[in-house]
Protein backbone atom coordinates (compact mmCIF):
# COMPACT_ATOMS: atom_id res chain seq x y z
CA UNK A 1 0.00 0.00 0.00
CA UNK A 2 2.43 2.33 0.04
CA UNK A 3 2.00 3.57 -3.47
CA UNK A 4 -1.50 5.22 -1.92
CA UNK A 5 0.87 7.87 0.32
CA UNK A 6 3.62 8.24 -2.12
CA UNK A 7 0.89 8.78 -5.03
CA UNK A 8 -0.40 12.08 -2.90
CA UNK A 9 3.38 13.49 -2.30
CA UNK A 10 3.28 13.77 -5.65
CA UNK A 11 0.43 16.29 -5.75
CA UNK A 12 1.41 18.54 -2.77
CA UNK A 13 2.73 21.12 -2.21
CA UNK A 14 5.51 20.85 -0.66
CA UNK A 15 6.67 24.26 -0.12
CA UNK A 16 3.53 24.61 1.64
CA UNK A 17 3.63 24.27 5.75
CA UNK A 18 2.75 20.79 7.10
CA UNK A 19 1.72 19.24 8.54
CA UNK A 20 -1.82 19.84 7.48
CA UNK A 21 -3.98 23.38 8.80
CA UNK A 22 -6.67 20.79 10.10
CA UNK A 23 -7.77 19.75 13.15
CA UNK A 24 -6.74 16.60 14.62
CA UNK A 25 -9.39 14.04 13.53
CA UNK A 26 -11.08 15.80 10.88
CA UNK A 27 -11.99 13.75 7.54
CA UNK A 28 -10.90 16.62 5.31
CA UNK A 29 -7.20 15.20 4.99
CA UNK A 30 -9.12 11.97 3.61
CA UNK A 31 -10.76 13.83 1.36
CA UNK A 32 -7.86 15.32 -0.08
CA UNK A 33 -6.68 12.06 -0.48
CA UNK A 34 -9.68 10.62 -2.27
CA UNK A 35 -9.40 13.50 -4.80
CA UNK A 36 -5.80 12.97 -5.74
CA UNK A 37 -6.17 9.27 -5.87
CA UNK A 38 -9.39 10.11 -7.74
CA UNK A 39 -7.48 12.51 -10.59
CA UNK A 40 -4.37 9.97 -10.71
CA UNK A 41 -6.87 7.39 -11.56
CA UNK A 42 -8.40 9.06 -14.39
CA UNK A 43 -4.77 9.93 -15.87
CA UNK A 44 -5.19 13.63 -16.05
CA UNK A 45 -2.15 15.97 -15.97
CA UNK A 46 -1.78 18.85 -13.21
CA UNK A 47 -2.37 20.82 -15.66
CA UNK A 48 -5.67 19.58 -17.10
CA UNK A 49 -6.86 20.01 -13.60
CA UNK A 50 -8.43 22.96 -11.78
CA UNK A 51 -9.43 22.94 -7.80
CA UNK A 52 -11.54 25.99 -7.25
CA UNK A 53 -12.21 26.36 -3.44
CA UNK A 54 -14.29 28.64 -1.36
CA UNK A 55 -13.67 29.69 2.39
CA UNK A 56 -13.47 27.60 5.59
CA UNK A 57 -11.77 24.57 6.34
CA UNK A 58 -12.35 23.33 3.26
CA UNK A 59 -11.09 26.07 1.26
CA UNK A 60 -7.33 24.91 2.26
CA UNK A 61 -7.56 21.93 0.25
CA UNK A 62 -7.18 24.10 -2.64
CA UNK A 63 -3.73 25.34 -0.93
CA UNK A 64 -2.02 22.18 -0.45
CA UNK A 65 -2.69 20.27 -4.24
CA UNK A 66 -0.51 21.51 -7.44
CA UNK A 67 -3.11 21.46 -9.69
CA UNK A 68 -4.37 24.24 -11.25
CA UNK A 69 -6.17 25.78 -7.74
CA UNK A 70 -8.03 29.65 -7.15
CA UNK A 71 -8.84 30.10 -3.52
CA UNK A 72 -12.22 32.01 -4.10
CA UNK A 73 -14.26 33.99 -2.12
CA UNK A 74 -17.01 32.58 0.37
CA UNK A 75 -19.85 30.61 -1.45
CA UNK A 76 -18.78 32.03 -4.63
CA UNK A 77 -16.37 28.83 -6.11
CA UNK A 78 -18.97 27.42 -7.99
CA UNK A 79 -19.58 30.70 -9.83
CA UNK A 80 -15.88 31.08 -10.64
CA UNK A 81 -15.86 27.35 -11.93
CA UNK A 82 -18.74 28.04 -14.34
CA UNK A 83 -16.34 30.72 -15.64
CA UNK A 84 -13.63 29.04 -16.12
CA UNK A 85 -15.22 25.99 -17.71
CA UNK A 86 -17.07 27.75 -20.02
CA UNK A 87 -13.55 29.58 -21.31
CA UNK A 88 -11.66 26.66 -21.10
CA UNK A 89 -14.26 23.63 -21.81
CA UNK A 90 -11.35 21.27 -22.04
CA UNK A 91 -10.51 21.54 -18.21
CA UNK A 92 -11.74 19.19 -15.33
CA UNK A 93 -12.98 21.53 -12.89
CA UNK A 94 -13.64 20.93 -9.48
CA UNK A 95 -15.46 23.33 -6.48
CA UNK A 96 -14.19 21.87 -3.08
CA UNK A 97 -16.54 23.37 -0.61
CA UNK A 98 -17.72 23.48 2.99
CA UNK A 99 -21.25 22.47 3.86
CA UNK A 100 -21.99 26.29 4.66
CA UNK A 101 -20.35 27.65 1.65
CA UNK A 102 -22.32 24.98 -0.87
CA UNK A 103 -25.03 25.59 0.54
CA UNK A 104 -25.83 28.13 3.00
CA UNK A 105 -24.10 31.23 1.54
CA UNK A 106 -23.18 29.64 -2.11
CA UNK A 107 -27.14 27.82 -2.22
CA UNK A 108 -28.08 29.77 -4.67
CA UNK A 109 -25.22 29.65 -7.05
CA UNK A 110 -25.67 25.87 -6.03
CA UNK A 111 -28.61 24.95 -7.38
CA UNK A 112 -28.14 27.61 -10.51
CA UNK A 113 -25.41 25.02 -11.36
CA UNK A 114 -27.43 22.30 -10.72
CA UNK A 115 -30.04 23.29 -13.33
CA UNK A 116 -27.65 24.69 -15.54
CA UNK A 117 -26.09 21.52 -15.95
CA UNK A 118 -22.54 22.85 -16.15
CA UNK A 119 -19.71 20.80 -16.37
CA UNK A 120 -18.43 20.95 -13.28
CA UNK A 121 -17.78 18.79 -10.45
CA UNK A 122 -18.60 20.24 -6.74
CA UNK A 123 -17.08 18.59 -4.06
CA UNK A 124 -18.86 19.13 -0.97
CA UNK A 125 -16.90 18.38 2.81
CA UNK A 126 -20.05 18.07 5.04
CA UNK A 127 -19.13 18.21 8.63
CA UNK A 128 -22.43 19.67 10.12
CA UNK A 129 -21.26 22.96 11.03
CA UNK A 130 -19.35 26.33 10.72
CA UNK A 131 -15.93 25.18 11.69
CA UNK A 132 -13.79 27.36 10.93
CA UNK A 133 -15.24 30.39 12.40
CA UNK A 134 -16.33 29.05 15.35
CA UNK A 135 -18.87 26.49 15.30
CA UNK A 136 -21.84 28.27 14.14
CA UNK A 137 -24.96 25.92 13.48
CA UNK A 138 -25.45 25.77 9.55
CA UNK A 139 -28.12 24.69 6.89
CA UNK A 140 -26.80 21.25 7.42
CA UNK A 141 -26.66 20.95 11.47
CA UNK A 142 -29.16 18.07 12.00
CA UNK A 143 -33.03 19.00 14.23
CA UNK A 144 -31.59 19.41 17.94
CA UNK A 145 -27.81 19.30 17.22
CA UNK A 146 -25.60 21.25 19.70
CA UNK A 147 -23.44 23.97 17.71
CA UNK A 148 -22.46 27.55 19.13
CA UNK A 149 -25.32 29.41 17.98
CA UNK A 150 -28.33 26.87 19.17
CA UNK A 151 -26.85 26.15 22.57
CA UNK A 152 -30.39 24.84 23.31
CA UNK A 153 -30.45 22.47 20.15
CA UNK A 154 -30.72 22.84 16.59
CA UNK A 155 -34.79 24.07 15.76
CA UNK A 156 -34.73 24.51 12.21
CA UNK A 157 -34.38 21.16 9.91
CA UNK A 158 -31.84 20.03 7.78
CA UNK A 159 -30.97 20.69 3.86
CA UNK A 160 -31.02 17.16 2.45
CA UNK A 161 -27.98 17.86 0.02
CA UNK A 162 -28.46 14.65 -2.29
CA UNK A 163 -32.49 15.89 -2.45
CA UNK A 164 -31.93 19.31 -2.80
CA UNK A 165 -29.23 18.59 -5.71
CA UNK A 166 -31.20 15.99 -7.21
CA UNK A 167 -34.67 18.30 -7.64
CA UNK A 168 -31.87 21.34 -9.25
CA UNK A 169 -31.21 18.65 -11.80
CA UNK A 170 -27.63 17.79 -11.77
CA UNK A 171 -26.22 15.13 -14.02
CA UNK A 172 -25.26 13.49 -10.74
CA UNK A 173 -25.18 13.12 -7.02
CA UNK A 174 -23.54 10.73 -4.58
CA UNK A 175 -22.78 10.48 -1.13
CA UNK A 176 -19.54 9.13 0.49
CA UNK A 177 -18.25 9.18 4.13
CA UNK A 178 -14.44 9.59 5.09
CA UNK A 179 -14.84 6.15 7.05
CA UNK A 180 -15.87 4.29 3.39
CA UNK A 181 -13.01 6.03 1.80
CA UNK A 182 -12.30 3.35 -1.22
CA UNK A 183 -15.70 3.59 -2.23
CA UNK A 184 -15.40 7.82 -2.47
CA UNK A 185 -12.63 7.17 -4.57
CA UNK A 186 -14.98 5.84 -6.97
CA UNK A 187 -17.69 8.90 -6.46
CA UNK A 188 -15.28 10.93 -6.57
CA UNK A 189 -13.49 9.18 -9.98
CA UNK A 190 -17.01 8.63 -11.55
CA UNK A 191 -18.38 12.07 -10.90
CA UNK A 192 -15.25 13.26 -12.38
CA UNK A 193 -15.75 11.88 -15.69
CA UNK A 194 -19.40 12.28 -16.02
CA UNK A 195 -20.88 15.28 -18.02
CA UNK A 196 -22.52 17.74 -16.75
CA UNK A 197 -22.42 18.97 -13.24
CA UNK A 198 -21.92 15.97 -10.61
CA UNK A 199 -21.89 16.92 -6.97
CA UNK A 200 -20.30 14.55 -4.74
CA UNK A 201 -20.85 14.93 -0.58
CA UNK A 202 -18.74 13.92 1.60
CA UNK A 203 -19.54 13.04 4.90
CA UNK A 204 -16.66 14.26 7.35
CA UNK A 205 -16.36 14.60 10.95
CA UNK A 206 -15.67 17.62 12.60
CA UNK A 207 -14.86 16.84 16.47
CA UNK A 208 -13.29 19.87 17.59
CA UNK A 209 -16.57 21.89 16.71
CA UNK A 210 -19.65 19.42 16.01
CA UNK A 211 -18.46 16.65 18.12
CA UNK A 212 -17.68 17.70 21.32
CA UNK A 213 -20.84 19.21 21.69
CA UNK A 214 -22.81 16.83 20.84
CA UNK A 215 -21.69 13.44 22.91
CA UNK A 216 -19.12 12.36 20.85
CA UNK A 217 -15.76 11.50 23.13
CA UNK A 218 -13.43 11.84 20.35
CA UNK A 219 -12.44 11.85 16.99
CA UNK A 220 -12.61 8.02 16.64
CA UNK A 221 -15.96 7.80 18.05
CA UNK A 222 -17.04 10.42 15.48
CA UNK A 223 -15.86 7.92 12.65
CA UNK A 224 -17.44 4.94 14.35
CA UNK A 225 -20.67 6.92 14.38
CA UNK A 226 -20.43 6.63 10.47
CA UNK A 227 -19.43 3.65 9.96
CA UNK A 228 -22.31 2.30 12.53
CA UNK A 229 -24.92 4.96 10.25
CA UNK A 230 -23.54 5.02 7.14
CA UNK A 231 -25.33 2.33 4.35
CA UNK A 232 -25.11 1.59 1.01
CA UNK A 233 -28.04 2.63 -1.02
CA UNK A 234 -29.83 -0.86 -2.04
CA UNK A 235 -29.38 -2.17 1.40
CA UNK A 236 -30.81 1.61 2.98
CA UNK A 237 -34.23 0.91 0.87
CA UNK A 238 -34.79 -2.41 2.26
CA UNK A 239 -33.93 -1.26 5.87
CA UNK A 240 -36.98 -1.30 8.04
CA UNK A 241 -36.04 0.83 10.30
CA UNK A 242 -34.33 4.32 8.41
CA UNK A 243 -33.92 6.38 11.66
CA UNK A 244 -30.50 8.12 12.10
CA UNK A 245 -28.88 5.90 9.33
CA UNK A 246 -27.56 7.17 6.22
CA UNK A 247 -27.34 6.13 2.63
CA UNK A 248 -24.55 6.16 0.76
CA UNK A 249 -23.89 5.33 -3.12
CA UNK A 250 -24.87 7.11 -6.08
CA UNK A 251 -28.55 8.76 -5.87
CA UNK A 252 -28.73 10.34 -9.58
CA UNK A 253 -26.49 9.34 -12.85
CA UNK A 254 -28.41 10.34 -16.27
CA UNK A 255 -26.43 11.22 -19.11
CA UNK A 256 -27.15 15.08 -19.86
CA UNK A 257 -24.72 17.34 -21.86
CA UNK A 258 -23.17 19.66 -20.35
CA UNK A 259 -23.45 23.86 -20.55
CA UNK A 260 -20.28 23.97 -22.04
CA UNK A 261 -21.22 21.53 -24.14
CA UNK A 262 -24.66 22.73 -25.43
CA UNK A 263 -22.95 26.63 -25.44
CA UNK A 264 -20.77 24.94 -28.43
CA UNK A 265 -23.40 22.95 -30.27
CA UNK A 266 -25.55 26.22 -30.17
CA UNK A 267 -22.57 28.44 -31.18
CA UNK A 268 -21.31 26.44 -34.09
CA UNK A 269 -25.12 25.96 -35.24
CA UNK A 270 -25.15 30.15 -35.46
CA UNK A 271 -21.83 30.38 -37.30
CA UNK A 272 -23.25 28.02 -39.50
CA UNK A 273 -26.45 29.69 -40.56
CA UNK A 274 -24.49 33.27 -40.90
CA UNK A 275 -22.04 31.54 -42.84
CA UNK A 276 -24.84 30.31 -44.90
CA UNK A 277 -26.76 33.40 -45.14
CA UNK A 278 -23.54 35.08 -46.40
CA UNK B 1 -6.85 -10.25 2.07
CA UNK B 2 -4.61 -13.07 1.60
CA UNK B 3 -2.95 -13.94 5.03
CA UNK B 4 0.49 -14.63 3.51
CA UNK B 5 1.77 -10.89 3.72
CA UNK B 6 1.37 -11.36 7.46
CA UNK B 7 5.22 -10.49 8.79
CA UNK B 8 6.43 -9.41 5.45
CA UNK B 9 5.77 -5.11 5.76
CA UNK B 10 7.43 -2.43 7.15
CA UNK B 11 4.98 -0.21 8.65
CA UNK B 12 6.90 3.21 9.33
CA UNK B 13 4.46 6.56 10.66
CA UNK B 14 6.25 9.77 10.77
CA UNK B 15 6.07 11.98 13.43
CA UNK B 16 6.47 15.06 11.89
CA UNK B 17 3.33 14.85 10.52
CA UNK B 18 0.95 12.69 12.98
CA UNK B 19 -1.19 14.64 14.92
CA UNK B 20 -2.17 11.84 17.46
CA UNK B 21 -6.34 11.42 16.08
CA UNK B 22 -6.04 7.85 16.96
CA UNK B 23 -7.98 6.61 13.81
CA UNK B 24 -5.17 4.36 12.64
CA UNK B 25 -4.86 2.89 16.19
CA UNK B 26 -8.72 2.21 16.98
CA UNK B 27 -8.94 0.63 13.45
CA UNK B 28 -6.37 -1.48 12.98
CA UNK B 29 -7.46 -4.73 12.90
CA UNK B 30 -4.49 -6.80 13.87
CA UNK B 31 -3.27 -3.63 16.51
CA UNK B 32 -0.15 -2.84 14.77
CA UNK B 33 0.21 0.86 16.31
CA UNK B 34 -0.55 2.18 19.77
CA UNK B 35 -0.65 5.57 21.19
CA UNK B 36 3.18 6.50 21.72
CA UNK B 37 3.85 8.65 25.25
CA UNK B 38 2.82 12.02 23.11
CA UNK B 39 -0.71 10.27 21.87
CA UNK B 40 1.18 9.74 18.34
CA UNK B 41 1.09 6.65 16.75
CA UNK B 42 3.80 3.89 16.86
CA UNK B 43 4.02 0.53 15.70
CA UNK B 44 4.34 -1.99 18.34
CA UNK B 45 3.90 -5.19 16.16
CA UNK B 46 5.19 -5.22 12.94
CA UNK B 47 4.79 -8.99 12.37
CA UNK B 48 1.32 -8.48 12.78
CA UNK B 49 0.54 -6.23 9.90
CA UNK B 50 -1.39 -8.04 6.78
CA UNK B 51 -1.42 -5.06 5.02
CA UNK B 52 -5.07 -5.11 5.00
CA UNK B 53 -4.91 -1.40 3.09
CA UNK B 54 -6.80 0.67 6.14
CA UNK B 55 -4.84 3.16 7.66
CA UNK B 56 -2.86 4.72 4.68
CA UNK B 57 -5.94 6.00 3.21
CA UNK B 58 -7.27 6.64 6.23
CA UNK B 59 -4.74 8.96 7.46
CA UNK B 60 -5.93 12.05 7.29
CA UNK B 61 -2.37 13.50 7.38
CA UNK B 62 -0.41 11.15 5.28
CA UNK B 63 1.67 10.17 7.99
CA UNK B 64 1.32 6.28 7.29
CA UNK B 65 3.41 3.79 5.13
CA UNK B 66 2.87 0.44 4.77
CA UNK B 67 5.03 -1.06 2.27
CA UNK B 68 6.53 -4.78 1.81
CA UNK B 69 9.79 -5.62 3.38
CA UNK B 70 10.91 -7.27 -0.12
CA UNK B 71 11.09 -4.01 -1.56
CA UNK B 72 9.19 -4.90 -4.53
CA UNK B 73 6.57 -1.98 -3.76
CA UNK B 74 3.20 -2.60 -5.61
CA UNK B 75 4.15 -6.27 -6.84
CA UNK B 76 5.14 -6.85 -3.62
CA UNK B 77 1.25 -7.68 -2.21
CA UNK B 78 0.23 -10.08 -0.66
CA UNK B 79 0.28 -13.42 -3.78
CA UNK B 80 -0.26 -16.03 -1.18
CA UNK B 81 2.74 -18.38 -2.51
CA UNK B 82 5.50 -17.03 -0.37
CA UNK B 83 7.06 -19.62 1.04
CA UNK B 84 8.83 -17.69 4.39
CA UNK B 85 5.17 -17.09 5.36
CA UNK B 86 3.67 -20.54 4.30
CA UNK B 87 5.82 -21.75 7.12
CA UNK B 88 5.10 -19.84 10.03
CA UNK B 89 1.38 -19.25 9.55
CA UNK B 90 -0.44 -22.60 9.24
CA UNK B 91 -2.78 -21.70 12.44
CA UNK B 92 -3.18 -18.22 12.34
CA UNK B 93 -6.16 -16.56 10.53
CA UNK B 94 -5.92 -13.21 8.97
CA UNK B 95 -9.26 -11.49 7.67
Amino acid sequence: MAEVTQLIHQYLRHNKKFPLVFCPGCGHGIVLGSLVRSVHALGLSKDEVVVVAGIGCSGRIAAYVDFNTVHATHGRALTIATGIKMANPGLTVIAVMGDGDAFSIGGNHLIHAARRNIGVTALVLNNFIYGMTGGQCSSTTPEGAYSHTSPMGQLEAAFDIVELTRAAGASGVARGTVFHVKALDGLIAAALSQPGFNLVEALTPCFTQYGRGNGFKSAVDMFKWLKDKAVPLEAYEKLEDKAGRIPIGVFVKRDAPGLETRYAAMRQRLLEKRGGAA
Amino acid sequence: MSASSKGQNRVVVYPDWCKGCGICVAFCPKHVLAPGPDGKAVVVDEDACVNCGFCEPHCPDFAIVVAPRNGNGVNGRPNGKSPATDATHGKEDCP
